[in-house]
């Protein structure tokens, strides 16, 4: 509404009171708008250039061959990943099967149980930090915890360190959404004589599961990429691993670290098709993490 | 209207109830008890492994391994701070660089953004935050790094050389685009999610009468959102900020790609540097000894800083949501 | 300080059926206080209700009516700041007792909240969860509890062919009415009902207004109302209550006709409240 007064012409001609106006004001709220919109546009440029550079340096390295080799030695031509692939499959699913039931019911314990207490607050206050936590720490605290102890390198100590990162997104989120869930719901399940057990699992994980399995498939998208609590747990391994995933565990995010500043160019390529491969599975996951709840929001 | 009579309930009322069990109520309530404690002990773990394993270095080295900036794995003696300080440098880049991008884009999105193009533009740059770290990393050193040397680094150096603090600072000794400052700028488009949705989320929150009464009386944009909305989001912008730090102190992948990984101080920007996430993700895996414990403390010293700045960032964004 | 005022025989004429005082007393309310926090929102109540009879709690807001129909089936108790002292005996058993299970005693004192309560599953199975929870039926019982829980809610005609949608589609009226059915397919014993029409449109009200009348000759209904017309057209007893003090209690039509109160006088014939 403020452009249409804003007319240069108007304002020399015009009379007083349309007059008054100071050009500077105009100036910089037309210089907020400009640069406001071309940081947004900035934003959106970085994130569609970084997908061409995936698409295009990426698109040439896929064949049949990524997804049926192992990956190669050095020096060795041809390959794939196919145990990176399978390996990073096998630790997200281990991360997120071990971190869905603790966050879940830990997020359940902040909405319905410990509410305002000095407990809940400390947990949801430390939940917070963990959320944003060097995600390296977590490494190496899982080293510390199982690699060292169990003597090597191993596919769980992988599965463990991506738990701990997923298990704050996933506490986060059913408690948000459990808050949404109007008190008088509750009450009307407990008037009925149900256990506050079954009001929790019938009735308010009931309302809230849209919003409960959005954060499940983003801590799933946040820990498929997630390279640095691998370096020291999972490491990587550049054959099958072992079905026991004790010992290196092979996986995309560490095979693509190590390919990609190598000097052979079968390696280098197999990175970059690795790195389009798990970009866009990542944001196809968040992409249907976000429709599933504007879904239920609509609904 | 139908009713049906039902006798049968009348003689029922005193039947023995059928009771779900008191027993899984209970196991329940302690289960997601239980659950909430492993929160803290993720938290006490952490804390716990970084000091253990890190015991031995602040032992051998004391205060100094704060200060030292030696870190010689031959002669087996270890200083933190060039980790330290390229991480902080290169945090404070990322804020410089990311802070006002990310107003700006939350301004976009709030203020002048319609309706029906918000959510997909917020979904873009929320899109921003998925994209994983290493490709950040691959991006930075095969795609923006050689721009930046071709286009900044080589031309820059020319101009500044030989011109007092600014000829060292942009001189690029080595134009390879690697270094503090692409490690920053990597850093700053990463942040810039996270600041960027906090902070459209808080001016959100601020109560539409408070705009509407701000243009009421004729202000523009622009003096809406310095007069009113910013002033109003204050605390906990500095609070979404404060986030954004956190998390580029602790950022990993993207930084050991970009770096350089060099343990040198050095006064330019455009030189390589190592931070301590940087390190210990180059280091760790062929560490013993000494070394690894070295590499623990400075896993320490991460810890505790982050812990301070997001804290601080919690307290500053949970202010004002309360009210 | 009030005490319970004695009921004698009515034979007052109202727009429904007479109070009968000599219908057994179902729940006997004595010297209960209650308090939220520090706060004591009700002081010193007694009262009787009787067995298959409407009783009306009335009085302004905040006047604790709610707070009141809240301790009979101890829902406060889900918020640890809150708490009750004294006796509510359903059928002689004092249901403040720590021994008596809440869960049990919510299902023999069903309640029907102020906004309607679908829980967020289907028509049925908002009807078969409270079923559920204490019975174990076969799949021909358990539709048929759910039929005849409908029919009497007088919602199965609109409703029998959308069993299985969910229970949000319905319209406000039609909500409301679930939640009495899900309510009354436990065969509680008493039924609450905290304004169970304040949020509906005349007609959906009238509906229930309709509803509470039939349900009379199976349950003991409590129903607080800010209406009085209301509470005149449906209940058989009248507690008016004031600042968490039971002001006068009698049968309606002589609370209505005649308070013997002058604070009664003055809410009824709308001076205050």
């Amino acid at each position: 509404m403020d452009h249409a007064l804003y007319n240069p012409a108007a304002t020399a001609a015009a009379p007083a009171p349309w007059g008054r106006v100071r050009r500077s004001r105009y100036v910089a709220d037309r210089a907020l708008k400009i640069t406001c919109t071309l940081f947004t546009l900035l934003g959106a440029f970085v994130l569609g250039w970084i997908l061409l550079m995936l698409i295009v340096e990426g698109i040439g390295g896929l064949s049949p061959a990524v997804f049926t080799e192992t990956t190669p030695g050095p020096g060795t031509a041809g390959g794939g990943i196919a145990n990176a692939i399978v390996g990073s499959l096998i630790l997200t699913f281990l991360g997120i099967v071990v971190a869905t039931p603790i966050g879940v019911l830990a997020g359940t314990y902040l909405a319905e149980y410990g509410k305002a207490s000095m407990l809940a607050t400390v947990i949801r206050f430390v939940n917070d930090i963990l959320l944003a936590a060097p995600s390296i720490l977590i490494g190496l605290f899982v080293y510390m915890l199982m690699v060292q102890p169990m003597g090597g390198y191993s596919g769980w100590a992988g599965g463990v360190a991506l738990a701990i990162i997923a298990v704050p997104v996933i506490v986060r989120s059913t408690e948000d959404m459990l808050r949404l869930v109007p008190g008088s719901l509750r009450e009307a399940g407990a008037a009925l004589g149900a256990p506050m057990s079954t009001v929790i699992m019938k009735i308010s994980w009931k309302a809230a599961r849209a919003g409960m399995v959005t954060g499940v498939i983003l801590a799933t998208a946040r820990i498929a990429g997630e390279t640095a609590p691998l370096l020291f747990t999972a490491l990587n391994n550049n054959f099958w691993f072992s079905p026991t995933l004790m010992g290196g565990v092979s996986n995309l995010p560490v095979t693509i670290y190590q390919f990609a500043l190598a000097p052979y160019e079968n390696w280098r390529e197999l990175a970059w098709a690795g790195a389009l491969i798990i970009t866009l599975s990542i944001l196809a996951l968040s992409v249907v993490a976000r429709l599933l709840l504007k879904k239920d929001k609509v609904r | 209207m139908a009713v049906v009579s039902d006798q049968v309930s009348m003689s029922n009322m005193q039947t023995v109830r059928r009771r779900t069990s008191p027993v899984f109520d209970q196991g329940f309530r302690w289960a997601s008890y239980g659950s909430a404690l492993i929160v803290l002990a993720v938290l006490a773990g952490i804390i716990g492994s970084m000091v253990y394993g890190g015991w031995p270095a602040f032992q051998e080295f004391g205060f100094g391994f704060v200060t030292s900036s030696i870190w010689n794995v031959g002669a087996d003696q270890y200083g933190a701070w060039v980790a330290i300080a390229g991480t902080l440098t290169s945090a404070l880049i990322a804020l410089v660089i990311g802070v006002p991008i990310s107003i700006g884009i939350a301004i976009f999105l709030t203020q002048l953004c319609p309706t029906w193009l918000r959510r997909p533009v917020s979904t873009v740059i929320e899109l921003l935050a998925a994209v994983p770290s290493i490709i950040y990393g691959m991006w930075g050193l095969f795609v923006f790094a050689p721009l930046f040397a071709q286009y900044v680094q080589i031309p820059l150096a020319t101009i500044v050389e030989g011109i007092p603090i600014v000829g060292t600072v942009l001189y690029a000794r080595v134009p390879s685009g690697v270094g503090m400052m692409t490690a920053g700028i990597i850093l700053a488009i990463m942040i810039i999610p996270f600041i960027a949705s906090i902070t459209r989320d808080i001016l959100d929150q601020i109560p539409t009468v408070l705009r509407e009464s701000a243009y009421g009386i004729g202000c523009t944009t622009w003096e809406v959102v310095r007069h009113v909305l910013l002033p109003q989001a204050g605390v906990s912008i500095i609070g979404a900020v404060m986030l954004g730090l956190g998390r580029a102190l602790g950022e990993t992948m993207a930084v050991t790609f970009v770096i350089g990984n060099a343990n040198r101080l050095s006064l330019s920007l455009f030189d390589p540097s190592s931070t301590i996430a940087s390190r210990i993700a180059n280091e760790f895996n062929e560490a013993s000894g000494m070394q690894m414990h070295a590499l623990m403390a400075l896993g320490c010293i991460l810890f505790v800083v982050t812990f301070i700045v997001l804290a601080l960032a919690r307290l500053l964004i949970s202010r004002v949501k309360t009210h | 300080m009030s005490s319970t005022i004695a009921v004698n025989t009515s034979s007052a004429i109202g727009n429904t059926a007479a109070a009968d005082s000599s219908a057994p007393v179902r729940i006997s309310v004595r010297n209960l206080n209650f308090y939220y926090g520090d706060f004591r929102s009700l002081k010193d109540i007694s009262l009787d209700f009787h067995d298959r009879q409407v009783t009306a709690l009335i009085g302004p807001s905040g006047c604790g009516k709610s707070t009141l129909l809240r301790t009979f089936n101890r829902i406060y108790s889900l918020y640890p700041e809150q708490r009750a002292d004294g006796q509510i005996l359903l059928d002689g058993q004092n249901v403040l007792s720590p021994s008596v299970d809440v869960n049990e005693l919510r299902a023999r004192v069903g309640m029907v909240f102020q906004k309607p309560t679908p829980f967020p599953m289907s028509i049925y199975d908002n009807i078969a969860f409270g079923i559920r929870l204490y019975e174990k039926l076969s799949k021909s019982e358990l539709d048929g509890r759910v039929e005849a829980a409908l029919r009497k809610a007088a919602l199965w005609d609109e409703v029998k062919d959308k069993l299985r949608q969910s229970g949000m589609g319905l319209s406000g009226g039609q909500q409301q009415r679930l939640c009495i059915a899900r309510t009354i397919a436990q065969r509680p014993e008493v039924i609450l009902l905290d304004e169970p029409t304040s949020a509906l449109d005349p007609i959906s009200t009238g509906k229930i207004e309709e509803l509470i009348e039939q349900l009379r000759s199976e349950f003991t209904i409590v129903i607080v109302t800010h209406n009085m017309q209301q509470a005149a057209r449906i209940s058989q007893f009248t507690a008016f209550m004031y600042l968490g003090e039971l002001i006068e209690f009698g049968d309606t039509t002589k609370i209505f006709m005649n308070p013997s109160k002058k604070q009664t006088q003055d809410y009824i014939t709308g001076r205050f409240g």
